[in-house]
């Protein structure tokens, strides 16, 4: 009996590893190991016709931050407006949607989930139409004044911030609504039973019962967005250019290897502290759980 | 008395003066509330909108910028571009590859998360997340450098092996939150009646999941059709349908594009429709059946 019970252990001790290991593998060559290389990467010098050697060339990082500060700081910009206009926006839609809708509300959500099955490049081509300097839309804001008669949205940083605030919309409204729709009604119908106003239980119930919501939400939008290159890109020029452009056009066409790996190593470490720091802030229990 | 005198000024509150002012704010609320959502909603929809209607454009030149005229050419041969065709045949070859790889290894993780305590396993959680929290440029970058340094050609192979990295952690989330919402008692039952592990899994735990699992598929066959970031760095000379597009926006997208896009919509809407007129009868037949 004890025989038996021991190796079932050691088995239950096993199984759970053997399940794992596949996938597991997959990430470690794939994900870390490739991390640890482009740090790796980041400290050689050379150039693309000798090739590049390790040197512990620390400067290229220094350098880096010198050299592309002005992107840096414009991706968390850009990117941080777009959260927060996001935010504005799908908030009180989700709200909506999860309070209101009634038997409208699975219709409305599939209305946020369908623009995830029209290309992503397709459709921020398509705003390059909509904000084309002689659009429709450019044309209806010179007439009432909102833009001056040679000026333009295509190209500009409001295109940008739009094109990402469009892009990332959904990843916004999806988690509000979850975090939103799992609140128990009757905790606000308590709170004003209590005499708190509408906007006192707003903000003292339903809001902090939000907070994961909001939490997963603007994660999703602030990270892809921080790296985001698609929108500045199609919809920007070269002085709208975000962080992400700048690695790519080293990778794939200066071919400077290691200043590249020296960026993308930075935005990883800027946005692990961030979220690090905001889950401390906001003192989510779990980031896996916010993000379900 | 005094006992008595609280509640009638609640009830009173409650009652009479509350409601009706509270009701009236609270449907003006809901109006604005509404019209917010569907303006916000409309926002969503506008460049589809545009992507729609420019797939019947006739353009007069490459550029399909204007409204010209009305054909229906494009829908009649959509592949006339070779390129294209080529474009969208490799992004649905990679995809189902991938799916079926992503799946089957993040559906295994997930199974290991959630149903066994061992050590490591919040770590292992947190690994799992990591790529969820890394922005693409990044990862595509990374495993662009690792391609380089071990002087592995890109191409093909190497996209998918990118889609399997960075689709199987949205399938471990996803199967996991289907697994955690299940009753363990019915797994426990099968063992208890002499089923062995594996027969466990295939005969109870994966036809309960399987709906988790299903989803998760379509969600990384999604993810990875329509990836833009993490292939442009891993595709070599390969070509996909987003990349495609991305290189047609300097000489004009072609209108068939337009059309590529809009059928894949419909196919979606169609195969949804069909879902919910499946479930819709399968309710009533269990209605029936209890009645």
């Amino acid at each position: 009996m004890s025989v038996l019970r021991l190796s079932l252990n050691q088995r239950r001790k096993l199984t759970p590893w053997m399940f794992l290991a596949p996938g597991l593998l997959w990430l470690i060559v794939f994900f870390l190991i490739p991390l640890i290389n482009q740090w790796n990467v980041s400290l050689m010098t050379g150039n693309p016709e000798d090739g590049y050697t390790f040197t512990w060339a620390w400067s290229t990082y220094t350098d880096a931050i010198s050299e592309y500060d002005e992107q840096f700081l414009r991706s968390i910009g850009y990117a941080a407006t777009a959260t927060i206009l996001t935010f504005v926006i799908a908030f009180p839609l989700a709200y909506f949607i999860a309070f209101k809708a009634g038997r409208w509300k699975n219709f409305m959500l599939l209305l946020i989930i369908l623009p995830f099955f029209v290309s992503f490049v397709l459709r921020t081509v398509s705003w390059q139409l909509i904000l084309a300097d002689d659009g429709f839309v450019v044309d209806t804001l010179k007439s009432i004044g909102l833009v001056g008669d040679d000026g333009r949205l295509l190209a500009t940083s409001t295109a940008v911030v739009a094109g990402i605030t469009y892009n990332f919309l959904p990843f916004m409204a999806l988690p509000l609504y979850v975090s939103l729709e799992k609140i128990d009604k009757r905790f606000i119908e308590a709170a004003t039973d209590l005499y708190a106003s509408r906007a006192t239980a707003f903000r003292k119930v339903t809001l902090p019962l939000a907070l994961p919501g909001i939490f997963a939400g603007s994660l999703l939008t602030f990270i892809p967005a921080c790296g985001d290159f698609i929108n500045a890109a199609l919809l920007g020029t070269p002085r709208q250019y975000m962080i992400g452009n700048v690695i790519q056009n080293k990778y794939l066409i200066i071919q400077d290897y290691p200043s590249a790996a020296a960026l993308s190593f930075i935005l990883m470490t800027f946005i692990l502290i961030g979220i690090f720091l905001y889950a401390r802030v906001l003192g989510a229990r779990n980031l896996t759980e916010a993000a379900i | 008395m005094a006992v008595e005198a609280p509640p009638k000024v609640a009830e009173v509150i409650a009652g009479e003066l509350k409601p009706s002012r509270a009701r009236r704010f609270d449907r003006g609320r809901s109006w604005a509330l509404g019209i917010w959502s569907a303006l916000a909603l409309l926002y969503l929809f506008i460049p589809i909108f545009v992507i729609v209607v420019f797939s019947f454009n006739d353009p007069a030149g490459r550029f399909n910028f204007t409204w010209q005229g009305f054909t229906l050419d494009h829908w009649l041969h959509p592949f006339t571009n070779p390129d294209l065709a080529t474009a969208m045949k490799n992004s649905v070859l990679i995809a189902l590859v991938s799916t079926v790889v992503a799946t089957a290894l993040g559906t295994f993780m997930a199974m290991a998360l959630v149903r066994y305590g061992f050590r490591g396993r919040s770590l292992v959680d947190f690994f799992v997340f990591l790529p969820l929290s890394t922005p693409e440029v990044v990862i595509g970058a990374a495993l662009l450098a690792l391609f380089l340094t071990m002087s592995v050609n890109t191409g093909f192979a190497t996209i998918v092996i990118a889609h399997v990295m960075f689709t199987v952690s949205y399938v471990v989330v996803t199967v996991k939150a289907r697994l955690e919402g299940m009753d363990r008692h019915i797994e426990e039952a099968a063992m208890d009646l002499g089923a062995t592990e594996w027969t466990t899994f295939r005969k109870v735990t994966l036809p309960m999941i399987a709906p988790g699992v299903a989803a998760a598929a379509l969600l990384a066959a999604a993810i990875s059709v329509d990836d833009y970031v993490i292939t442009s760095f891993n595709a070599g000379q390969t070509i996909t349908f987003p990349l495609f597009i991305f290189g047609a926006t300097r000489q004009g997208v072609p209108p068939e594009v337009n059309v590529l896009a809009t059928g894949l919509l419909l196919i979606v809407l169609i195969l949804m429709a069909l879902n919910v007129m499946l479930q819709r009868r399968l309710a009533r037949r269990d209605a029936a059946r209890t009645a």
